[in-house]
């Protein structure tokens, strides 16, 4: 090798990543729109999955239209008008992080361990004329490595569970990368999430769920060899149909029968 | 000519495979072989980033200079994966959701740093792109290997059809937890190295 001079390394070095800076910026703002495209479309697709409405082969904006997307404010458990906040420019991870959109949550309060709350939640509405069938809610918690994020459909009752999808999550897979399970996804639907005295009863059980009258209805099957992400799934369904949760604007639903105002 | 371009592309399959022969790149191979889809995706990746960055770095080989090679081998590698990465992600949403991190994790797959090293930096730039394709059907032939087995031993399913049908959907097929988890592959690349091994003692190292 020729003799080098000793700032050759500096020239290479910066033209190097100069090009490569440039390739790697272009192709990630080049792409951002196909990416975000198809980002809200696996969105749609879980909200539609986890209602039972998903059907193969039919364009899913299309199945989306009978979906009513709106917000709640989650202390009151009032729908947000559409001139307040419009749901479409609602980013709801971003809000629970800004200033005035979020609060910190306090160390006993926050079971689903978030760190910070957003004072307002998308909610999907599924319904014509005849009232409210199906209440889609996302919910996101922490399980043993990471925020695992899933849409919850209840029935028009407001705690009888028509189906789950966990669609995001960095749990160890097959163990606690499970929850995507589609199978073990299916045992959720027909549970109670609220018990008579309206607390919050729904709980994976580890070792197999009960059959009793008082477990059978509220119990799941634990993940086998997950303990922690079973736990992490507990407390975030404890979180989120809780009062710091949905609880009050299922209240709400419920207090008037079913219509959404 | 023609017969140094078959030498190279196929050489790496059997002879000299990355896996087999020279034991890298085991990490992905462990990790993506689950399922045959997400294998043959990662072969597909690896491949085109093994060729493209050989081929980056022998045309700039001379340029190189040798204390920061290192360095600026890793810089082209993980901006090529980056691209495939967003590509994925841009196309074919669902996959790259499967893959995850591994795609990430191309940029320290033995394999590709090895070439660049090994093979790339003192050959012209056809050779070494030729020279990469080949790694990469070689990794992807023990990789496609080793899913096979796994998914259809282990998840009772090939390419995500249903073969043998498991009794907890209601057939016969008892399956095997084993396969399911990463350490099996191990055991699969063990018995391919031993086979590949008796098969072609050349290939034996000396004892």
């Amino acid at each position: 090798m020729a003799e080098e001079s000793p700032l050759k390394p500096f020239y290479s070095v910066l033209v190097l990543a100069f090009v490569c800076s440039a390739l790697v910026a272009g192709a990630a703002v080049g792409l951002r729109p196909f990416q975000e495209a198809n980002r809200q479309l696996d969105q749609k697709k879980n909200i539609l999955r986890a209602a039972g409405l998903l059907r193969p082969g039919v364009p899913v904006a299309e199945q989306f239209a009978q979906v009513d997307t709106r917000l709640v404010e989650l202390s009151s458990g009032r729908l947000v008008p559409r001139e307040v906040l419009a749901p479409e420019d609602y980013n709801q991870l971003k809000a629970a992080f800004s200033p005035d959109l979020g609060r910190p949550l306090e160390r006993d309060e926050d079971l689903a361990r978030l760190s910070r709350l957003e004072k307002y939640s998308l909610v999907y509405l599924v319904g014509g004329s005849q009232g409210l069938e199906q209440i889609i809610l996302p919910v996101r918690g922490k399980g043993l490595w990471s925020t695992m994020f899933a849409y919850v459909a209840l029935d028009g009752d407001g705690s009888t569970i028509r189906g789950i999808s966990f669609y995001a999550h960095g749990e160890t897979p097959g163990l606690g990368g499970e929850v995507e399970n589609q199978r073990w996804q299916q045992s959720w639907q027909g549970k109670q999430v609220y018990g008579p005295e309206q607390r919050v009863r729904f709980r994976l059980v580890k070792g197999g769920a009960g059959t009793g009258p008082d477990q059978a209805p509220y119990e799941v099957d634990g993940l086998s060899g997950a303990t922690m992400t079973s736990v992490g799934v507990n407390e975030l369904m404890r979180f989120w149909f809780g009062e710091h949760g949905f609880q009050p604007f299922l209240e709400r639903l419920h207090a008037k029968g079913g219509s959404n105002g | 000519m023609a017969e140094r371009t078959r030498d190279l592309l196929l050489r790496s399959i059997i002879e000299r495979n990355p896996i087999a022969l020279l034991v890298l790149g085991i990490c992905s191979a462990l990790a993506v072989t689950s399922q045959l889809i997400t294998a043959a995706v990662m072969f597909v990746c690896v491949t085109l980033v093994v060729a493209f960055s050989s081929l980056t770095i022998s045309i700039v080989r001379h340029q190189i200079p040798s204390s920061v090679r290192i360095g600026i081998q890793i810089t082209v590698i993980a901006t090529l994966v980056i691209l495939v990465d967003q590509v994925l992600r841009a196309f074919y949403f669902d996959l790259s959701k499967q893959l995850s991190i591994y795609v990430g994790l191309i940029i320290t797959n033995c394999i590709v740093m090895g070439r660049a090293e090994g093979f790339a930096m003192s050959n012209p730039p056809i050779d070494s792109f030729l020279d990469g394709i080949g790694n990469g059907l070689g990794y992807g032939f023990v990789l496609m290997f080793v899913a096979a087995v796994r998914e259809l031993f282990g998840a009772g399913t090939f390419f995500g059809m249903e073969v043998l049908p498991l009794t907890t959907n209601g057939g016969w097929y008892l399956r095997n937890g084993f396969l399911v988890l990463p350490v099996s592959a191990f055991f699969l690349i063990a018995l391919l190295i031993w086979f590949l091994r008796t098969i072609d003692p050349v290939q034996q190292e000396e004892r």
